[in-house]
């Protein structure tokens, strides 16, 4: 059953009691935190309001926050676009910044097509997924136009190979069939026949892109925007590069300066990627479509995750109920089996084609507009369940280096303005932690957390003395370029992710975790339940002001008045 | 500067021990002495098959008895054919570049193999390996005895020999990697820090899953049913 977690007297009671009225932590005074939540979706929590449903890796788990805490719900799905291949053809034909795309094309030319890897949507979408719907508007429109020399690449990165079957859910059977393997297929980073210099930013930044797609007279990138960080000049300059480029911005100094990565403006990350990327659209003929999905990640049986709990219907309960009960007596393959195997009922919200920096700043305002909720001021202790899923574990587990990048990661960083937690609060974050890798996948991640890790945490120093060592392992190259491993710097670039987290973050303490050593090696403390985590963040002095961030679906907090 | 051990058939190439020993046999004087030889190697077949399960360096000592009698000069006229026609055609796909990512790495490569070392010698060219560490037949007169010369390279021998190539060599081991298809070289997989399973039979995949070792494919896609295995925690 639903593992329930609610605040009691003693923080050594391992707690699954409901009895609120004995709450320790006192609640917090009502009416300053009143005053604060005027949006609807910024819910506090009262006397009456019920337990609080969070993931905890493939599990659910029932917390009880303390009264007057606020959960940050994710904003409803958008309407999606009721004609989407018309809306494509659309701004296919009406470009921002840009002449249309039958205009740039010829008999005889060459043309690339990189698409978005399988990092996004998360869970992957019902078919047919956008890019399906994008490409296949765009291959007729090519074909049209004379222009039969057209390849289509995967733009990984340093991610992991999509496999045949994962290609084909995601461009469609019909593409598929026609294109796969020679024609479409995976980008090669480390590929010293497939990778071109393009040319040096003026902060020194190496611009090193697949060779074809450098070498073509037209590129187009098919991009499904799934949160603020993606698109606009990551598509590009991030997804055709090598870890020559990556090592520009990938790096521990560069992570400290973003506020947040969700918000490209306050993201250094962001502006060394769009210098690269200004350079490379000076040099090549690039024409962006970008689409963005809205917010409906889980479909009619699981669509209580989206709401409010205290607003469930019945048999919402019962759903969950029997959803939890399920769960708990799944073997861990099995429960993982049946989270991949449910593909999201997203809806594409909107399409804009052309020059990059004008249609990624049409993205934006659409993306903001279904995860951007207004919360007035940060809180001491922010919680977050973490789920089962991140763009770096499809089909695979996720890994306690994961599990890290989740938390100071992603989650932290789902703002803009400011951080939802002062800066020296606590984060408490629910997952078992387990000791497990995809050893196809994750390979040097395993080494990355049970050698590296145990040496130092210290970002920097792990930059200097072992990212390049792994980096240039031949075997984990191997892995990467003919397997499906993620490629060796990756974990490093997982631990600067979560950067910015850790030097805002006073602690992390995490709730529901098998085993002692793996938070420890991440530098994060343990408590055996939301009770004793609470107390642990009060720190015996006072009530802790407390968020929730009530994830999956996506919700961006956008904090004011930051000062509280 | 790290050092790159590799075991060769099965891992590197397709072949086995057997390969290149029956082109020799099959390319005797004349069609009868082959006949001969391949008989005598045939009838030899039971006890091999046994000694490759309990024991790898008394399989190699017995099928290493099918080359007595073969003259040096032949052995070594035949190498460059036998190469192009058993090893050369074997070598998997991705292997040279393996190599080749080695060498750009800085790595000293070495193959480390029970095959004959004038066979080896030639595989190392092709691949661009640095050194080999591989089997001698005896000759006395110019003609091989049937046995081999000592160190035997097989099994646990294989990690002696790598320990003492990188101690020559001022190598430290922890930073050396080591590459292999199959369980009885786990001595010498365990003996460098960054060990490595290629293609590996299912007792060196389970070794490797337990110990957190890379599994590497080389050659052509595995089987649905390896892909499955290696998928298992």
């Amino acid at each position: 059953m639903t593992t329930r977690h609610s605040p009691a007297p003693d923080p050594s009671e391992e707690s699954d009691s409901r009895v609120r009225s004995s709450l320790t932590v006192p609640s917090r005074v009502a009416p300053r935190s009143h005053a604060r939540n005027a949006h609807p979706l910024v819910v506090t929590i009262e006397k009456s309001s019920g337990p609080r449903v969070v993931f905890s890796g493939d599990r659910l788990v029932e917390i009880d926050l303390p009264r007057g805490a606020r959960v940050v719900y994710p904003r409803p799905p958008i309407e999606p676009l009721k004609d989407p291949d018309a809306a494509i053809r659309y701004a296919l034909n009406h470009p921002l910044g840009s002449d249309p795309l039958h205009a740039k094309l010829r008999p005889g030319m060459k043309v690339v097509i990189a698409i978005d890897d399988i990092s996004v949507p998360l869970p992957s979408m019902r078919s047919p997924d956008l890019r399906e719907r994008v490409l296949t508007v765009v291959l007729q429109m090519l074909a049209d136009h004379g222009v039969e020399d057209v390849e289509m690449i995967i733009a990984t990165s340093v991610h992991r190979r999509m496999t045949a079957s994962e290609v084909r859910h995601v461009v469609g059977e019909r593409i598929f069939k026609a294109y796969w393997p020679d024609r479409l297929y995976n980008h090669d980073a480390e590929d010293p026949r497939g990778m071109k210099l393009v040319g040096t930013t003026e902060r020194g930044e190496v611009v090193e892109l697949n060779r074809k797609a450098v070498e073509s007279d037209l590129l187009i990138y098919v991009s499904l925007n799934f949160v603020p960080m993606s698109g606009g000049h990551k598509s590009v300059a991030v997804g055709l590069c090598g870890y020559r480029s990556l090592r520009a911005h990938h790096t521990p100094q560069v992570m400290r300066r973003c506020w947040s990565y969700m918000d490209p403006a306050a993201s250094a990350l962001a502006t060394s990627v769009e210098r690269m990327g200004r350079l490379a659209e000076r040099t090549l003929d690039v024409f962006h479509i970008e689409t963005t999905v809205n917010n409906r990640m889980y479909g009619p049986p699981l669509g209580f995750l989206h709401k409010n709990e205290d607003d469930w219907t019945a048999s919402e309960r019962a759903a969950c109920r029997g959803l939890s009960y399920t769960l708990s007596n799944l073997p861990q393959g099995a429960r993982q089996l049946a989270f991949e195997r449910i593909p999201s009922p997203y809806g594409m919200t909107g399409v804009f084609a052309g020059e990059c920096e004008a249609v990624h700043a049409k993205t934006l305002e659409r993306a903001y507009a279904q995860y951007l909720v207004p919360v007035g001021g940060q809180a001491d202790v922010l919680v977050c369940g973490i789920p089962y899923i991140s763009p770096y574990n499809v089909n695979a587990f996720l890994n306690p280096l994961l599990v890290q990048v989740m938390a100071q990661g992603y989650l932290f960083n789902m703002y803009r303005g400011a951080p939802l937690v002062r800066k020296g609060g606590t984060m408490i974050v629910f997952h078992p932690c387990t000791d497990r890798f995809d050893q196809s996948q994750h390979a040097s991640y395993v080494e990355f957390v049970h050698d590296v890790l145990p040496q130092t945490r210290d970002a920097m120093v792990m930059h200097a003395k072992f990212e390049e060592k792994f980096a240039t392992n031949p075997v984990y190259l191997e892995m990467y370029r003919r397997g499906h491993a993620y490629h060796p710097a990756h974990p490093f670039f997982m631990w600067y992710w979560g950067e910015a987290g850790r030097q805002h973050l006073g602690r992390v303490i995490v709730v529901g975790a098998d085993n002692e050593y793996v938070p420890k090696l991440l530098g994060w403390e343990r408590a055996r339940n939301f009770t004793e985590a609470l107390l642990m963040a009060s720190d015996g002095n006072r009530e802790p002001e407390v968020t929730m961030l009530h994830v999956p679906p996506i919700v961006m907090a956008d904090v004011m008045d930051a000062a509280g | 500067m790290p050092a790159s051990f590799f075991d060769v058939d099965g891992t590197l190439v397709g072949t086995n021990l057997l390969h290149p020993t029956v082109f020799y046999l099959a390319n005797q004087t004349n069609p009868l002495r082959s006949l001969g030889a391949l008989a005598r190697a045939a009838g030899r077949g039971p006890r091999m098959a046994l000694a490759e399960w309990v024991d790898r360096r008394r399989f190699n000592e017995l099928l290493f008895a099918a080359y007595a009698g073969i003259s040096r000069d032949r052995l070594l006229c035949l190498a460059d054919e036998a190469f192009d026609r058993v090893l050369r055609k074997a070598v998997f796909r991705g292997a040279r570049d393996l190599v080749h990512r080695c060498r750009s790495e800085g790595h000293e490569v070495v193959l480390v193999s029970g095959t004959l070392d004038f066979l080896v010698d030639r595989l190392a060219k092709h691949l661009g390996a640095t050194a080999v560490i591989a089997n001698r037949l005896e000759f006395q007169d110019g003609y091989a005895t049937g046995r081999l010369r000592r160190p035997i390279v097989a099994g646990p021998e294989k990690a002696r020999l790598v320990r003492a190539w990188a101690r020559d060599h001022a190598l430290e081991l922890e930073d050396c990697f080591g590459y292999s298809d199959s369980y009885s070289d786990v001595p010498m997989l365990s003996v460098v820090g960054h060990p490595c399973a290629v293609n590996p039979d299912l007792r060196l995949l389970k070794l490797a899953r337990t110990y957190g070792w890379p599994v590497v494919r080389l050659g052509n896609r595995p089987t649905a049913i390896t892909e499955l295995l290696e998928r298992i925690p």
